[in-house]
């Protein structure tokens, strides 16, 4: 398998052509048949090549090249694979969570129109996203990196009769598309630094230039920030974030698997790819750090106040994308990767559970309309509970582990920045509460939709089975990287050692003893936990106890509920700074002066001046014999008299 | 015998042309305008003999032969065209045939 991992890119797009070419016509068994099967096969020969992959010496990736791409002088792009121990657990968790996304697809989508279509682009996606984690240059890796931003479009866009999903489509390919312009800049000018874009070449020389420092930024620094612009972009954080909530408007699995588990988290995996250049460029780490940590915690509050199901679930995306670049901010990147991983997890089971509560309304996602569903729905309503404990940081569920890794390296790591840690904290408390206000409006209460009309009922068990597994992972995942005085062997951080070492070298020693710095987590951890269980307690008091207070408290502190309902006028700012002025630039400037006026009109005037000229010169053709005889008649006297001319200039 | 000097074959020839084109421009009548290009075809046949003879070369009796040839095959058509205008206009006025126009 390790010589041959074109095979786990091969399957899915197979699958991918043979239901987009051929779907239309068949039964719906075909197509999952196919849909299901290709992923299937390729997770499998993920985990074969896995399997093999141990077997080899560490530290060694594992490298196939195909055929050289681009070859123009010394720039040379080879369609290369590399397999390290980053891209094990990368294709791992692609790999399966979207066999279980696929899976619980089958269900979710039985009853829509273009059914082909969805799994013919869901399997397009994992095509894209496998060759983004597989890529061994960085030009292979933008090929992934703008496939998978092609599968979003297409994926948001699926029910692209209704506007506005059309638009969020358009919407999260012009955002992403901001931020991938300093990644391509970020690109050449890697290139123009290293001689190279393959990561092995790139990395070698990056280990042998010297760090920069806060003082002194270069080239690194640059090249740094520019791809981290690519991953603002591609991971929704702030300010390109707005594209992410409105890209709920596609089917729910597609929120699960592209915005949630493994497309938005892209911008991670590169950040934590990058690491050697990375942890060599301090402004470029606090500006991750500094972007993660506010991401964290603005898009938790806009979190708070939305009534929608899968838009709360949204900003908790992308506030947990936040705390995954706070941990590479801070050089803790196995434990941003490890909280990449969880999430896809918590988070994957989480939209799935809100579109089997979607699915079992009838499509109602106003959580204000929904209520006391712990009882008809209790699969769901179990699972949804797992990934909500998992998500706000309860031992021993998944998110406990991976959250309090990061925030114990914001305080105590090796580029500790405690204010970063206070805000990552006072972010987890925010989840809490939302998450558990989901929970409760959800799943407790009295009903507030009309039980006659709306039949609810369980989800089927193609989407039930795919909960449960995830359930089960968010329940267990945390314990692949436990620390070892929790009882675990922390296998995880051990496992992609050779991935970050030459970052782990750079960074500074720790000031506190082993021995103190386990006591510090300890202690932090119960501040955590405490943290999570204040937001527990609010939420269950406000939504609970007393069903009025988020009423009244939204009546007395009316101006910051309406700003946090509005998402902070955000979408409205940007409206107004760049969208109308740009439409007014394109409108009155480049359509009707330069378009119109200047490229029409050259070309229209061009026209127009030889019609003009041929309509004068046809005059000439009058049908007149003696006419055309005496104009041959002047020509001759003409051509003579020029003759006659010249010669007795040339005579004397 | 002295001989003519070349230059009055050629005035000669270039009075004939000139009548030739005259005729040709200003005459309403077909045939009429047939023969001037007969008469410019000649004119030119003269020059032709009178350079040959100045130069002592062939060449030119040669072309001569060839103006003489064309000559007759464009009479034989011309005429039948004529013939075919006299018919179709009842008319021999050349103004009355401008058809081809744009």
């Amino acid at each position: 398998m390790l010589n041959h991992l074109w095979i786990v890119l091969a399957l899915p797009l197979a699958g991918a052509a043979i239901n987009g070419l051929l779907g239309k016509r068949w039964p719906q068994s075909a197509v999952n048949g196919v849909g299901i099967g290709s992923i299937s096969l390729a997770f499998l020969a993920v985990t074969e090549l896995v399997r093999e992959f141990a077997e080899l010496p560490a530290g060694q990736p594992a490298m196939n090249s195909y055929f050289p791409w681009i070859i123009a002088g010394n720039f040379r792009v080879d369609f290369a694979l590399r397999v390290d121990q980053l891209t094990v657990v990368m294709l791992l968790t692609v790999s399966f969570v979207g066999l279980l996304i696929h899976i619980y697809s089958m269900g979710y989508m039985a009853h829509e129109g273009g059914y082909y279509r969805f799994f013919s682009y869901l399997n397009l996606f994992m095509f894209f996203m496998l060759t983004l984690v597989m890529a061994a240059n960085i030009v292979v890796m933008f090929v992934g990196w703008e496939g998978v931003g092609l599968c979003s479009y297409l994926l948001i866009g699926f029910w692209f009769l209704k506007k506005s999903a059309a638009d969020a489509g358009k919407k999260a390919f012009i955002v992403t598309r901001l931020g991938d312009f300093g990644f391509t800049v970020g690109i050449l000018l890697l290139f123009w630094t290293f001689g190279s874009i393959d990561f092995g070449a790139i990395f070698a020389k990056a280990a042998a230039m010297p760090a920069e420092s806060m003082t002194q930024a270069g080239i690194l620094t640059s090249i740094c920030l520019l791809l981290f612009t690519g991953a603002i972009g591609k991971s929704a954080q702030l300010p390109l974030y707005v594209w992410l909530p409105d890209a709920m408007e596609g089917p729910t699995p597609v929120s699960a698997l592209i915005h949630a588990a493994t497309m938005v988290t892209a911008g991670v995996y590169m950040v934590a790819r990058m690491n050697p250049l990375f942890s060599r460029a301090p402004i470029a780490m606090l500006a991750v750090a500094i972007v993660g940590a506010a991401t964290a915690f603005y898009s938790a509050t806009i979190g708070l106040v939305q009534t929608d199901i899968k838009k709360v679930l949204a900003y908790s995306t992308v506030s947990q994308l936040g705390y995954m670049f706070l941990g590479c901010g801070v050089g803790a990147y196995a434990a941003g990767i490890f909280h990449l991983m969880t999430h896809a997890f918590f988070k994957g089971l989480l939209f799935l559970a809100a579109g089997s509560v979607i699915h079992a309304m009838g499509g109602e996602q106003d959580m204000l309309k929904m209520g006391g569903l712990r009882k008809k729905i209790p699969v769901t309503f179990w699972t949804m509970l797992i990934a909500t404990l998992a998500i706000t940081g309860f031992p021993p569920f998944a998110g406990f582990f991976s959250k309090d890794e990061i925030l114990f390296s914001a305080y105590a790591g090796p580029y500790a920045i405690k204010i970063l840690w206070g805000v990552g904290l006072a972010a987890a408390l925010l989840t809490s509460f939302y998450m558990f206000r989901l929970v409760f409006l959800t799943f407790f209460g009295t009903p507030r939709f009309d039980e006659k009309k709306v039949h609810v009922h369980e989800s089927p068990k193609t989407m039930l089975v795919p909960l449960v597994i995830l359930a089960i992972l968010s329940t267990a995942g945390g314990w692949f990287a436990a620390p070892k005085f929790w009882g675990g062997e922390d296998f995880f951080h051990g496992y992609l050692q050779p991935v970050f070492a030459s970052a782990e070298k750079l960074a500074p020693a720790a000031e506190l003893g082993e021995e103190a710095l386990h006591t510090l987590e300890l202690q932090l951890s119960g501040v955590a936990v405490l943290v999570a269980l204040i937001g527990f307690f609010v939420a269950w008091w406000m939504y609970i106890r007393r069903p009025k207070a988020p009423e009244n408290l939204a009546k007395s502190l009316h101006g910051p509920y309406t700003l946090l309902l509005h998402k902070y006028y955000v979408d409205e700012i940007y409206l107004a700074l760049i969208v109308r002025p740009l439409l007014w630039l394109s409108t009155n400037v480049l359509w009707h002066v330069v378009d119109e006026g200047l490229i029409d009109g050259t070309v229209n005037g061009a026209a127009h001046i030889s019609r003009r000229a041929g309509g004068q010169l046809r005059e000439l053709q009058s049908g007149n014999a003696r006419s055309y005889a005496s104009w041959v008649v002047i020509g001759a006297v003409g051509v003579t008299v020029l003759l006659l001319v010249l010669w007795i200039r040339m005579v004397p | 015998m002295s001989a003519v000097p070349i230059s009055y074959y050629l005035v000669l020839s270039a009075i004939l042309f000139g009548l030739g084109v005259i005729a040709f421009v200003f005459k309403r009548n077909i045939i009429t305008v047939f023969m001037a290009i007969e008469l410019m075809l000649n004119a030119v046949n003269l020059a032709f003999v009178a350079f040959a003879r100045a130069h002592n070369q062939l060449d030119g009796l040669v072309f001569v032969f060839f103006v003489i040839v064309v000559a007759a095959a464009e009479a034989a058509v011309g005429l039948a065209i004529v013939l075919a205008i006299a018919q179709n206009r009842q008319s021999l006025n050349i103004e009355r045939v401008n058809l081809l126009k744009f």
